[in-house]
């Protein structure tokens, strides 16, 4: 009995908080665009009976997914999401790692003040720490103004509003989620290993690249999915700090929900974006998994 | 259960409903009232005021269509406050309980009842036209003295803004005004509900596109007044609002505004009580506070806009009234057109279209 409320306690979790919200989604996404409250119909009226339900079943299809297939704007801004995501993950992998191994090699009393400074931007609101990227990169900007005083520019730079300031703002935003797991994997590395490799004949460098990052392979793994998946779904950065050429499908989602009241469109346009986002999210499972298998 | 616990319990009871006070929920347009009123309404009823805001009508109505806001006291613009009657996202004003109303202007009113017939469902509270402010001395210096800046050409020929990009240009992000004023420029019929009609719009933006710095309905207010951006596409109130922070400022930065002499748009600010407002009651005593001669006048003094109340314009200052890009004369008057909304099917037209113009895609 112990047992099974054990496990019926993460299963109730997944029902509650992803499975019911999906079917939600997804009745939705087969439904059509109507002028009432809420914005769609058919909605499930149970007074009417069996033919109040047998009626609402049949009022569903698949009517919104062939719409996205006959508009290239949907796949595009597919493609130009996983795009920005990628492109961001390898650039957060590329800053992340060297400051994580940095902090694995400090001296041991360091190490719980430098993991403050960086869980510290948590403290403040992620909205807030965006609008302030809107005031460091505009043409008035600290950036241009520092960049001017040092003469390395004589016009201001235009970063505000293009692609650039959305790698930026991604790239800070989600560089806590890459420095943590592949600093706890660097932290638990066993010394005696590098030595070993020195000692077998190995230069430093070729030491990290055969024993240090093969063996920080887990971290990577984690913190590059933690970036990724959020990335590709995000709204906020893109449209504060991206211009009217950045393509993200967060905001076509939201262009569907809120400009074309089109509820089912943009359930649709959710439920691919979750297909899509199901093949990380199951790699990203295996590996903690093969990761905790490792451990025992 | 004893005595002295029962009579604690009732003592305790009356004492919450005595301390929660009666609250009155109001979500506003950004930039557009004058704060000093919110806590005059606290001050005359007691209510506890709770005001929101937001910055595109799109917002508003995906919160009036997902029911169950819990705001009492919405401001939609005219075509989208048609829409949502029909979806039965309104309720009935009481007139009985809005002594005020007198106070309307049959100007306005007429205008507003294309709407909202027999304006059942809303009072008017602000109405301005959609038009170009620009840094006088920057568009000058780049196009000249006879720069034409109360012309759509300023913002729609590529040859003027070709010189004006660099210096910053910003539209607004709102499709339902920026399409109209393209056709107006064309010279088609602005309220056009034609798919090919609109579809021409597109033309008139793919030119200009690559000298438009952003799409945004509020930024622009901060971004004239700062001398950070020449020209905006925006709301007559915003764009003297941000005049009134240059000249506050003192930055040497001088803003105009001009409702453009091929046509504008004219819109209603339309205040309305959600079908499912906590509190309909407080919701009115707002809207006749609201409807109030000297408080209108005040929110006028404040934003820059015309109003629908015809007893506020003998409080209203000089600079407001006299003023032909707030209240324009019998002539402009004639020239500004209003729109229908769009139905679903046009409606996705349009967002594509914009999306298009937009994004490239």
């Amino acid at each position: 009995m112990r047992r099974f409320l054990l496990i019926a306690v993460p299963y109730f979790w997944l029902l509650a908080l992803f499975l019911v919200p999906f079917v939600i989604v997804f009745k939705i996404s087969l439904s059509d665009i109507a002028l009432a409250i809420p914005p769609y119909t058919p909605t499930l009226d149970f007074s009417a009976g069996w033919a109040g339900v047998r009626a609402f079943f049949s009022a569903l299809d698949f009517e919104n997914f062939t719409w996205l297939t006959q508009d290239d704007l949907y796949w595009k801004a597919y493609l130009s999401s996983l795009w920005i995501a990628l492109i961001s993950t390898a650039i957060t992998l590329a800053v992340g790692y060297p400051i994580a191994y940095a902090m694995a090699r400090a001296p041991e009393e360091w190490r719980p003040t430098l993991m403050m400074l960086v869980i510290l931007p948590f403290w403040t609101s992620f909205l807030i720490r965006v609008y302030a990227w809107m005031g460091i990169l505009s043409q008035e900007g600290f950036l241009n103004q520092f960049l001017m005083w040092l003469g390395i520019i004589n016009e201001p730079l235009t970063i505000l509003n293009t692609n650039t300031a959305v790698y930026i703002g991604i790239v800070y935003t989600y560089l806590p989620f890459m420095i943590l797991p592949i600093y706890a994997a660097l932290d638990r590395l066993d010394e005696s290993l590098i030595e070993a490799a020195e000692d077998l004949g190995c230069s430093r460098l070729s030491a990290f690249w055969l024993v240090t990052v093969p063996l920080s392979r887990n971290g990577i793994a984690a913190g590059s999915f933690l970036v990724f998946i959020p990335a590709l779904g995000e709204f906020v950065i893109p449209s504060l700090l991206g211009g009217s050429g950045t393509l993200m499908i967060g905001k076509v989602l939201w262009e569907e929900f809120f400009s074309n009241r089109d509820w089912p469109v943009a359930s649709a346009v959710a439920i691919i974006l979750l297909a899509i986002l199901v093949i990380p999210i199951v790699l990203f499972q295996r590996n903690q998994q093969k990761q905790a298998e490792a451990e025992q | 259960m004893t005595i002295k616990s029962l009579s604690l319990t009732a003592v305790l009871a009356l004492g919450a409903s005595a301390v929660q006070a009666e609250e009155v929920r109001v979500y506003n347009w950004s930039d557009y009232i004058d704060e000093e009123l919110l806590s005059k309404f606290e001050d005359e009823t007691g209510i506890d005021l709770i005001y929101d805001v937001f910055d595109s009508n799109e917002v508003l109505e995906t919160k009036m269509l997902a029911g169950g806001s819990g705001y009492d006291v919405v401001v939609p613009s005219g075509s989208f406050l048609q829409r949502q009657i029909s979806a039965g996202a309104f309720q009935k004003l009481d007139m009985a309980k809005l002594p005020n109303h007198k106070n309307v202007w049959d100007v306005v009113e007429k205008r507003t009842a294309q709407y909202d017939p027999g304006n059942a469902y809303s009072i008017n509270y602000m109405w301005g036209t959609t038009g170009i402010g620009v840094n006088v001395g920057k568009v000058q210096e780049l196009l000249g003295e006879d720069a034409p800046i109360d012309s759509w050409s300023l913002v729609f020929d590529p040859a003027n803004m070709e010189k004006l990009g660099g210096c910053g240009v910003h539209f607004l992000d709102a499709p339902g005004e920026m399409i109209p004023a393209a056709l107006q420029y064309l010279g088609e019929n602005p309220d056009s509900q034609d798919p090919d009609v609109i579809a021409k719009a597109e033309g008139v933006y793919m030119a200009v596109r690559p000298y438009i710095q952003k799409f945004h309905s509020s930024e622009y207010i901060n971004a004239l007044a700062n001398g950070d951006i020449c020209v905006a596409v925006g709301w007559s109130g915003d764009v003297l609002q941000a005049r009134d922070r240059a000249a506050e400022a003192e930055n040497g930065v001088e803003i105009a505004y001009h409702a453009p002499k091929e046509g504008a748009q004219m819109w209603f600010d339309q205040m309305a009580i959600p079908v499912d407002a906590p509190n309909p009651d407080g919701a009115h005593k707002f809207l006749n506070f609201i409807l109030d001669a000297q408080n209108m006048a005040a929110a006028s003094n404040y934003v820059y806009y015309a109003n629908g109340n015809l007893a506020s314009q003998e409080f209203l200052v000089e600079d407001v009234i006299d003023d032909p890009a707030i209240y324009p004369d019998a002539a402009t008057l004639e020239n500004l057109f209003t729109t229908r909304p769009y139905p679903a099917k046009v409606q996705r037209v349009a967002t594509r279209l914009w999306t298009k113009i937009k994004s490239g895609i």
